[in-house]
């Protein structure tokens, strides 16, 4: 078998595969928060922001066909990993008690799926605008500030957003520290700040978008 | 002391199993803790009854026989140390201690707590080895070895295949062995040319045999009485990946 087909065959290979799409995966949560961080800067910043995106439907497309590829490759290989992990024990121990591993490092499929539905739902809610059909109704094509002022006074919605970013928050915090461990990078040299790093950023990550529902919620922004 | 043990029984590979109760008397602090499940065994003798099998041979930490998973961990509770090397002190007088034996599609139970770890036999089969004979001792300056890359060997070498790292994995995964091994041979001179065959073999051989992928998650150097890093495993994937990608011989 040639190089290519080993990586999409074996575990390891896979796990590449995993970690890659994951990291593309992050690099836009970085970029989204950038983005969003400008409902801060009042409503005429955002919602050009928005309409300044859709001026460019070449760009726009690109990313956005390379994320969706991103996003099944992780899946696919998130999926498939689990399936043949979850076969190599058939029969469970009566007791576990773990020494050193995590719990986001251990229940990265349910929080991946979780964020995975909240993406869907995401997805609805403000680019489709299928979940919110009346109270978007009068609102022109990119008053995003307005719809998210009109969602986030919901606190159903608030908390299903915060819930969501706190488990996205679990996934990363394990997910961003075994992306360099997969791809080889380990060594006592630089291991400390890499740990910190991918922490830190996780927490930040999380930290960012809760503020936004939080914010709209207690009338910080209106 | 006394300790209540729920112990796993099972007849044979075909056998469901179960766990047995038993309140051993007689049992002394300073026992290690394979010494305890003599004692019980003597008693059960006695009582004309099966003795418990468990797995066990040198009782010094270093062959790699005894393997139980002592209150849900691999190895028992203290860090570094086989069941053999942990003694009776680590409990508590009183304490109900569940022994099972390691859980994995690639290490049936045979017998009670004996499991049938064949599997890393053949993943070593696949590549664990140098072909060439590399013969005797060369004039020390001929075959050059940076003293930091001795010592990691050195600590990759310590690994006894016990399979704590299968047993402590929550996917059953066996990388941390085969890392040792792999790296124990790609950080030598002698292992060089065998070195992407091995790699990609041994991990073959590791997915044949049922056991899983590695997720990170550490649990396996946490139990290791060898206290063998994942920094290993890291070097695994670095050489799976110039294997599979860049390499002539792969
Ligand atoms: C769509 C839903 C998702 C699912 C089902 C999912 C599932 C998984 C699974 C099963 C793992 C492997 C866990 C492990 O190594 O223990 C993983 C790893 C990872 N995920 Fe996700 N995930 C999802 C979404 C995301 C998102 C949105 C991001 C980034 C924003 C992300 C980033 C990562 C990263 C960086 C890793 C680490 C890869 C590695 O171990 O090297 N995932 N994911
Ligand atoms: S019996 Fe040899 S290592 Fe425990």
């Amino acid at each position: 078998m040639n190089g290519l087909g080993r990586i999409f065959t074996m575990t390891v290979g896979l796990k590449f595969l995993m970690a890659v799409s994951g990291f593309i995966l992050v690099g836009f949560l970085v970029g989204h928060l950038s983005g969003n961080m400008l409902l801060y800067a009042g409503p005429d910043a955002i919602n050009q922001y928005a309409e300044v995106l859709k001026k460019f439907p070449v760009v726009l497309w690109t990313t956005r066909i390379f994320l969706i590829i991103a996003v099944f490759v992780h899946i696919y290989s998130g999926v498939k990993l689990s399936v043949l992990n979850k076969r190599a024990r058939p029969h469970a121990y009566a007791v576990t008690k773990r020494v050193k591993a995590t719990l986001p490092s251990q229940t990265m499929l349910l929080s991946g799926a979780v964020v995975l539905s909240f993406t869907l739902y995401h997805l609805a809610h403000f680019t489709f605008r299928w979940t919110h059909k009346e109270e978007f109704a009068g609102l022109g094509d990119f008053d995003v500030h307005a719809m998210m002022v009109l969602s986030f006074q919901s606190s159903v919605v608030s908390s299903f957003y915060v819930l969501s970013i706190v488990l996205l928050m679990m996934h990363l915090n394990h997910g961003l520290v075994s992306f360099f461990q997969t791809l080889g990078v380990n060594h006592s040299k630089y291991n400390g700040v890499v740990k910190s790093l991918s922490i830190l950023l996780s927490i930040i990550l999380a930290l960012g978008f809760i503020s936004l529902p939080i914010s709209i919620y207690f009338g910080f922004v209106s | 002391m006394r300790v209540t043990l729920k112990v796993w029984r099972q007849k044979s590979k075909d056998d469901t199993g179960r766990f047995e109760t038993y309140t051993p008397q007689n049992i002394s602090s300073s026992m290690s803790f394979l010494e305890m499940l003599d004692v019980v065994n003597e008693e059960l003798i006695t009582q004309g009854k099966d003795p418990i099998a468990f797995d066990h041979d040198c009782r010094e930490g270093i062959c790699g026989a005894c393997s139980l998973v002592i209150n849900g961990t691999a190895h028992g509770p203290q860090r570094g140390t086989t069941v053999c090397q942990l003694h009776m002190r680590s409990f508590r007088d009183g304490e109900e201690i569940y022994i099972e034996p390691w859980r994995a599609k690639g290490f049936p139970v045979i017998r009670d707590l004996v499991t049938d770890r064949s599997a890393f036999d053949r993943i070593m089969q696949a590549g664990g080895f140098v072909s060439v004979n590399a013969g005797g001792a060369q004039d020390a300056n001929c075959l050059p070895v940076p003293k930091q890359c001795a010592d990691k060997a050195m600590d990759a070498a310590a690994c006894i295949g016990c399979g704590a790292c299968v047993a402590a994995c929550k996917n059953a995964s066996a990388m941390l062995f085969v890392s040792a091994k792999v790296s124990q041979l790609s950080l030598l001179p002698q292992g060089q040319p065998e070195r992407a065959r091995r790699v990609l073999n041994m991990l073959r051989q590791m997915e044949n045999e049922s056991f899983g992928g590695c997720t990170n998650t550490l649990e396996c150097e946490a139990v290791c009485p060898k206290e063998i890093s994942v920094e290993h495993i890291a070097r695994l994937n670095r050489e799976f990946a110039s294997a599979a990608l860049v390499s002539e011989e792969g």
